[in-house]
């Protein structure tokens, strides 16, 4: 049952754009081990992680592998390759609500190399996400400085994309977007048991960052359901920036605590708080368990509306649920076992990883048009719950 | 009221920078007193495969982005 041709091949509703826009940038940081990672000018440790991830909530499923190795190659050069799948199933509320569902597929892979000189990190990363309607490259440079007798570390960092925007059924549609990307980060060891890490990153957006699969709907009283759909306008550029503080403490045992709170912003005037607060506890035979919870809430961006009044009521219009106002919980833990590698062997040790998270979204101006009780405007809000595990494996060699 | 709170966030950073780069530190934690800071429990990335997925699932869902765990931190221990 396809309702629209706006949305006919629909895509995008959960995951695309945003997972294109905002990981390719993201992804070259997991390969840039020291910009903002400090550790006191050495390289990342080599290893390799095997990791299967799995996400399922609001109709969509979302599963795949992850593959990241890291060599070093001498005293100073660290290379580094990820590759990552996203194997989408996707029959979201979007979706039930104005098209038909869909399954899609992004992969994506990076290269990393990292280069140490005394008391310094030099980081390049290359990135590229591929979708059979969306193409994203992007490049990322970063350096790290330990100063203080290494209790301080600062970095920066910046990152280009361009992407390549297109849409399905349409050979004619063809769009682009430049995103730029400036990091800097602090870290700072406060006392014998105690560290923190400042981090400050701006982010700027130019060209067609609309979702083309996506509509909005307003009040049209000659529809038989009392409203109808139009294509969504975004502006064409956006810029965002967003602080975060995070600590961690060693407690009179073996045990850590950690708590981290970040502030976003952007001239979408979208704006939100997160809150992060965990607890690890390892065990002396090789078992360690994480508990974890964190909250995040945001305010809408200024051109969304569930329902705007009348056709082309404004000229940004956007009802994209990511852009609502809504907040979520997650509940998460993870239990791992370590292995020790025998002395003088080439394994130095190996872990076993298993992780769940539970997420709860609660939208406030996000109507669920499922739940119709007639009345437009009047249905109930969304809500849903979602589960993630990641199944993981590295090996430290 | 948004300017603001950048403006709290931002200047003291800033500040805490110019500050520490502005003097010798004779270093406050002694390398012989990083055994906690050095144990894998403190790092803020072990696990920077997992970091970053939990990071994409978030963006992929949420308005905000940047700056988040996956840019983690360490100990300066090594």
């Amino acid at each position: 049952m396809r309702a629209a041709p706006t949305v006919v091949a629909v895509a995008a509703i959960d995951h695309r754009m945003r997972v294109r826009t905002a990981a390719v940038l993201t992804a070259g940081t997991l390969l840039m081990g020291p910009v903002g990672v400090l550790h006191a000018a050495v390289l990342p440790e080599e290893r390799l992680d095997l990791l299967y991830h799995s996400y399922d909530g609001g109709g969509v499923e979302v599963t795949g592998p992850s593959l990241m190795v890291r060599k070093q190659i001498g005293q100073s050069l660290s290379v580094s390759g990820n590759y990552y799948l996203d194997s989408v199933s996707s029959a979201s509320i979007d979706v039930v609500t104005t098209a038909s569902p869909y399954t899609d597929e992004r992969t994506e892979t990076s290269l990393g190399l990292d280069y140490l000189h005394q008391k310094s990190t030099l980081s390049l990363s290359l990135t590229r996400s591929d979708e059979n309607d969306y193409e994203a490259t992007s490049v990322g440079v970063g350096v790290s400085q330990d100063l203080f007798g290494d209790l301080t570390t600062i970095s920066f960092g910046f990152g280009l994309g361009s992407d390549d925007v297109g849409r399905r059924g349409d050979p004619a549609f063809s769009e682009s977007v430049d995103r730029y990307q400036y990091r800097l980060g602090l870290t700072q060891v406060l006392t014998t048991r105690l560290v923190a890490t400042l981090a400050w990153e701006t982010q700027s957006d130019e060209g067609y960052l609309n979702n083309p699969y996506r509509s909005v709907r307003y009040i049209d009283p000659g529809a038989p359901v009392g409203y109808s759909w139009q294509a969504e306008v975004y502006p064409s550029t956006r810029t965002s920036d967003a602080a975060s503080i995070r600590a961690k403490y060693f407690l009179p045992y073996r045990a850590a605590v950690f708590a981290g709170y970040r502030w976003y912003d952007d001239t979408w005037e979208i704006n939100a708080d997160t809150y992060e607060l965990g607890y690890i506890h390892p065990f002396d035979n090789g078992w360690l368990v994480e508990a974890r919870y964190r909250r995040y809430a945001q305010r809408a961006a200024e051109f969304y509306s569930d329902l705007f009044p009348f056709a082309d009521a404004q000229n940004f219009l956007a009802r994209d649920k990511e852009l609502s106002s809504f907040s979520s919980d997650t509940l998460g833990l993870t239990v791992s076992y370590e292995y020790s590698g025998a002395p003088g062997g080439w394994l130095d040790r190996a872990s076993i990883n298993f992780a769940y998270d539970r997420v709860r979204f609660e939208y406030s101006d996000f109507r669920d048009l499922t739940g119709s009780t007639g009345v437009v405007g009047a249905e109930p809000s969304y809500a849903f719950d979602a589960d993630v595990v990641q199944v993981y494996v590295s090996v430290f060699y | 009221m948004i300017d603001l709170r950048r403006q709290v966030l931002l200047w003291p950073a800033i500040g805490a920078l110019l500050a520490l780069s502005g003097c010798a530190v004779e270093p406050w934690v002694k390398p012989y007193e990083r055994a906690h800071l050095a144990d894998p429990i403190m790092s803020f990335t072990r696990d920077p495969v997992s970091a970053a997925y939990m990071n994409h699932v978030r963006e992929v869902r949420e308005g905000a982005r940047g700056a988040g765990s996956a840019h983690g931190g360490g100990c300066g221990c090594n």
